[in-house]
């Protein structure tokens, strides 16, 4: 295992072969097998083989973006089994992001939140009520409304954009409150949101109770309706590869090193002048708007709402996957938020048909119902031997040399602008 | 950086060895599976459970006879959790397996009426022992069916049987804010409000409080002659108990979501004198329903008691296998597709299941479905008081 | 008016048995945040486990044989205090100990697992047990006390009736409180317990065994949880896994609204809100014209929390305290 191990980090010939064998292997067998959960969890090993290659950047993106648009979506159109894996890939790929959004605010800045599934239920009900007939219910007699699925990819910024302001509204109060303390504050206000969803069908009806939105539209485009979850999951992929591209970009900005400046010691990067309630702030509204887009996506997928999908088991378990992954590193993330929602969605119910079809297991021990001390042991597991995580973060190191002969050339560069006028 | 690496890979390897194990293969081309889809874990389990036992009972009772028909008959129980997510989820796994070719489910309307998308896009038959929301079966799905009465039949009902047989006037409504009892709430208030009966309050309880003493407070204060309760036996048990020792002894009403043994073990003696409306007609005294009995608790256990959801799912999987069975002997004792299976289904006229005869609408609803109204005397099931029709 | 006034003495006897149980529970909270500055996530479980214990002890009794009297309710709660300390101690030995100088996040995260774990092994006993895992259990003082109706000035008090169970636990939630208030303040124990809440490093310095106080306090403020579980079962009868969870966060606002750290505090603070949310669920719906009901009574607890936290973080009787630099 070390041997093989040894290899891998030294031969990027080795590397390759191996990759492609196992993409080849795993794509062909999902491809002629009419079900074969084992090999598309192998393939999408591959992206996690991808990241531990010694590729340029560019070449691993290339490498993970044809897998991930071409070879998953076509080997999995084999057997009737396609809508499963799509389906599941949407809500791993909906899970990813909403997970990369907590990162920003847990990982990276910090600060607890146990109420995160908030903005996501925001996000699900702009969408769902004014793009359902619903919004006639609120809007008597108005012909704009319902909108229809043309609107969705308006929404999927409204979204964001209402999510960013809620998690402003938020966290203006609730950011002058210290450490544990705040998570309480945010698992409180998670609990008035789904509380006040599922009660605003009175005094005017806005979100129909309990019994939930039906009817919501799927996305249209230029005639085209995406119906199935093989087509939601290029919607996914890509707005999965824009927020990826995001977290990345705001990691190593000034704000991401404020960011885990303020993690790291409130005080001390107070006293380096950085503004302490601004920076979280960012952090809170950039995380939620991350988790309001999903929240559109995720309404237009099902075609309903209903208060049920937005308890606080389901903020625990974005918490999960950020803590499994690793508090603050991107690609743990990713991967933490996979694994659980892989694990939920598929492994844990196949497990469970397994065990109650073909060994007769009593109902109480099927491994589905056990979600809850699944949860709870990786999070006591993670914090007590492995506190950082599957990937650890990894900070970007900075060489003095290479930063002055940056700021030279930018001085040099302005210096010469000067110079010509 | 390699120690990363390794234990990852022990992560993953795990991962997927346990899942080598459970990748399911399709079965022979005779072989006809029917799922059912209920909530196995979480608060209302004892309902999912029912409903799953009832449709095993049924389906295994027929396994013979569509053995010599040439196709081996088996069940597929998924959990939906109670959960749309799940249920949804669920629905697209059983819609690959081209074996599936029917559903009983599910039992709460807000996972049904997601799910039952992915059904029609595949075809697939549903049949629900349980849901009551009027908006199931009103988009027109061709494969959408279910046995019991709807909300707005249920309602209407229990307003006529509470003004007349109780002689209600000032009612005071309660629901638990579940989809499920808001849409029995809801109906009920409706009538009341067209019918011009006085509603004193219409106020909400949260699922999973213990403690309803400061709703029942109010109740005391507006001194009603009836309770209405939107909601399931949990609260409903407990709702019933309070009130009780508050000293206040009107009647209680409920939809089906008090027809649950465990209604009578939570409320205790105080459930005298509580009402229930319900869509199966009491069986217990009947040598049918006796039989019954004897036979789901020789399979399944004496812990298992019988509730009206397992006749419900007994009758449900009734209904899809004579569709089943139709479709086989139109296609000439060939395997039928999933279209001619749905079609068969929503063609049966006069099934008589052991709970109530089935015959569909054009929208998928059951034609036969009467509602009846029982009473709580001390145990489980409350005495029959009454019958009411569809208009 | 008068629909409110004519209740008023119901609303406020049902909101003292409420208030009574948070108080309670809530100075399980108080005690170790005052010495770890930890908010155990995990004690609403424990005051669950209490619960299911009490239950299944009874069972074993009437199955044995034994008469349900106070005598018997007595001897429940003390062997139900007993394992659900001896289960405290074993949750801060495990969970909390090894973490003690980690980041503040990293213990949060592992008291949030302890209580997942706690919901799910409750609930697979109880399911595995009895097939369900909503568990009915047997009540020791069931007869009714009848309140007559009154006037007083004019407005009319309805007729009512309370159980007796409630007089018992309001009864054994004071003496709870009461004991706990002379040990903390008078005994040797006591004072150590403040010590190390004060500064651990000093407290050691003097010659006492932190860890050993520390997993003291772990057993008191479990044992006294596991106790109003087993009162909590008497008053409701009917429990499930998961009644410990919300009913933590409101013990735990009540634990901020009197001063976190603050025993007087944390009594004071759980009567109101058990007051208040009994009232809100009485009343809203009347003084709002129905407009808002009962069944945003949660809403109201979280926001008295949220705005304590906010304007009074050190709550109505605490002190402000410094940040440690």
């Amino acid at each position: 295992m070390k041997k093989l191990a040894s290899l891998f980090s030294s031969s990027r010939t080795f590397q390759s072969v191996l990759i492609l064998l196992i993409v080849l292997c795993t794509s062909t067998s999902l491809y002629l097998m009419d079900k074969s959960v084992t090999s598309f969890l192998l393939l999408l090993f591959s992206f996690l083989l991808l990241y531990y290659t010694t590729f340029s950047n560019w070449i691993k993106w290339g490498a993970g973006a044809l897998i991930a648009f071409a070879v998953i979506p076509v080997a999995a159109s084999g057997g009737p089994s396609q809508q499963v894996y799509m389906e599941v890939a949407v809500m791993a790929g909906i899970y990813i992001a909403m997970a990369l959004g907590l990162n920003i605010v847990v990982g990276f800045a910090g600060l607890l939140d146990l109420g995160f599934v908030a903005f996501f239920a925001l996000g699900a009900y702009v969408y769902g009520i004014f793009a359902s007939p619903q919004a006639q219910a609120l809007f008597h007699n108005s012909s704009i409304f319902p909108l229809g699925g043309e609107s969705f990819w308006l929404f999927i910024i409204v979204g964001a954009l209402v999510a960013a302001l809620f998690g402003i509204i938020l966290g203006v109060p609730v950011l002058r409150v210290k450490g544990d303390y705040l998570a309480i504050v945010t698992l409180g206000f998670g609990e008035i949101i789904r509380i006040v969803f599922n009660n605003l069908d009175k005094p005017i009806n806005i979100t129909n109770g309990a019994l939930g939105i039906s009817g919501i539209p799927q996305p249209k485009l230029f005639g085209f309706t995406f119906t199935q979850a093989s087509h939601i999951y290029f919607l996914v992929l890509i707005v999965l590869g824009f927020v990826i591209y995001a977290v990345r970009r705001f990691e190593d900005s000034k704000l991401g090193r404020s960011w885990k400046a303020i993690r790291e010691d409130e005080i001390a990067s107070q006293a380096m002048g950085i503004p302490l309630v601004k920076t979280k702030l960012w952090a809170f509204a950039l995380g939620a708007s991350f988790s309001g887009m999903m929240g559109v996506l995720f309404a237009a997928k099902n075609q309903f709402v209903d208060p049920t999908s937005f308890t606080l088991l389901e903020s625990i378990t974005i918490l999960v996957m950020v803590i499994l992954g690793g508090m603050g590193s991107v690609p743990g993330v990713i991967l933490g938020a996979a694994i659980i929602s892989i694990l939920n969605l598929q492994i844990l119910t196949e497990i469970t048909l397994f065990l109650t079809q073909n060994l007769h297991v009593p109902e109480v021990f099927s491994p589905a119902k056990m979600q809850r001390l699944l949860f709870g042991l990786v999070l006591v597991g993670i914090a007590i031997f492995r506190p950082q995580g599957l990937i650890p973060a990894k900070n970007k190191t900075y060489k003095i040399a290479d930063l002055k002969a940056k700021l030279s050339k930018k001085n040099t560069k302005t210096k010469e602008t000067t110079t010509s006028i | 950086m390699k120690r990363n690496f390794l234990t990852i890979l022990t992560v993953f390897g795990l991962v997927t060895a346990t899942a080598v194990g459970c990748s399911t293969d399709a079965g022979g081309n005779n072989a006809i599976k029917i799922a059912t889809q209920s909530p196995l874990s979480g608060s209302s389990s004892t309902l999912g459970e029912a409903i799953k036992l009832g449709a095993q009972l049924a389906l295994e009772e027929n396994q013979e006879k569509f053995k010599k028909l040439g196709f081996t008959l088996e069940l597929v129980p998924f959990d939906d959790q109670g959960d749309p997510k799940v249920g949804v989820s669920n629905a697209q796994k059983l819609a690959a397996d081209q074996s599936i070719l029917g559903v009983v489910g599910h039992l709460n309307s807000g996972v049904a009426i997601p799910a039952s998308s992915t059904y029609e896009n595949n075809s697939i038959a549903m049949v629900s022992p349980a849901n009551t929301a009027v908006e199931l079966t009103e988009q027109g799905k061709k494969s959408v069916n279910r046995i019991v009465a709807r909300d707005d039949f249920q309602g209407p009902a229990a307003f006529g049987f509470a003004t007349d047989n109780l002689k209600a006037k000032n009612i005071f409504i309660i629901q638990d804010k579940s989809a499920y009892g808001q849409g029995l709430a809801e109906n009920f208030k409706k009538v009341a409000e067209q019918k011009q009966a006085k509603i004193l309050a219409y106020e909400g309880i949260t699922v999973g409080e213990q403690d309803f003493n400061g709703v029942l407070n109010q109740v005391v204060a507006k001194k009603p002659d009836l309770i209405y309760f939107g909601g399931l036996y949990g609260e409903g048990g407990l709702l019933v108990k309070q009130a009780r020792e508050k000293g206040l002894n009107i009647p209680v009403m409920g939809g089906d979501g008090f027809d649950s043994s465990d209604m009578v073990k939570i409320a205790g003696k105080g459930v005298k004198n509580t009402f229930y409306t319900s869509v199966a007609a009491d069986i217990s005294n009947t040598s049918e329903g006796q039989n019954f009995v004897k036979k789901y608790q020789a399979k399944f256990g004496d812990k298992k008691s019988v509730q009206s959801f397992s006749y419900y799912g007994y009758d449900s999987m009734g209904v899809i296998l004579k569709g089943l069975e139709d479709s086989i002997t139109k296609n000439g004792n060939k395997k039928p597709t999933r279209e001619q299976v749905r079609d068969a289904i929503r063609a049966v006229q006069d099934y008589q299941g052991i709970a109530t005869k089935v015959g569909f609408d054009a929208k998928g609803d059951n034609k036969y479905a009467k509602v009846f109204v029982f009473q709580f005397e001390d145990k489980y099931p409350g005495k029959q008081v009454g019958v009411i029709e569809k208009q | 008016m008068q629909e409110i006034l004519s209740t008023l003495p119901q609303v406020l006897l049902d909101g003292l048995t409420l208030g009574a149980i948070y108080a309670v529970v809530a100075l399980g909270y108080t005690m170790v945040y005052g010495i770890l500055e930890l908010i155990n996530f995990a004690h609403g479980e424990i005051f669950m486990a209490g619960a299911f214990i009490g239950t299944a002890l009874l069972f074993t009794f009437v199955d044995i044989g034994l008469a349900l009297n106070w005598l018997t309710l007595i001897l429940v709660l003390l062997l139900a205090s007993l394992l659900t300390g001896v289960l405290g101690v074993g949750i801060e030995r495990i969970a909390y100990r090894p973490l003690r100088k980690a980041p503040k996040l990293i213990p949060l995260i592992s008291a949030v697992g302890i209580s997942f774990i706690l919901q799910d092994l409750v609930r697979f006993i109880a399911e595995y047990k009895t097939g369900n895992y909503i568990v009915t259990g047997q009540t020791v003082f069931e007869n009714k006390i009848a309140i007559p109706a009154f006037s007083i000035g004019g407005y009319d008090v309805h007729a009512s009736a309370i159980k007796s169970n409630t007089l018992v636990v309001i009864g054994i939630a004071v003496l709870i409180m009461i004991v706990l208030d002379i040990f903390v303040n008078r005994t040797k124990w006591g004072i150590a317990m403040r010590a190390v809440a004060q500064d651990r490093d000093t407290a050691a310095l003097m010659g006492i065994n932190v860890n050993k106080v520390i997993a003291l306090t772990f057993f008191i403020g479990s044992a006294i949880g596991g106790a109003t579980g087993v009162l909590y079962a008497q008053q409701y009868a009917t429990i499930n896994p998961f009644i410990g969870f919300i009913l933590g966060l409101k013990a735990f606002t009540a634990a901020v609204l009197g001063g976190i750290g603050n025993i007087r505090g944390a009594m004071f603070g759980g009567l109101l809100i058990g007051l208040l949310e009994v009232f809100a669920a009485a009343n809203l719906g009347i003084l709002t014209g129905g407009a808002l009901g009962a069944e945003y009574k949660d809403v109201f607890a979280f926001i008295i929390l949220i705005l304590v936290l906010i304007f009074k973080p050190a709550g109505l009787f605490g002190q402000a305290v410094k940040e440690k630099v």
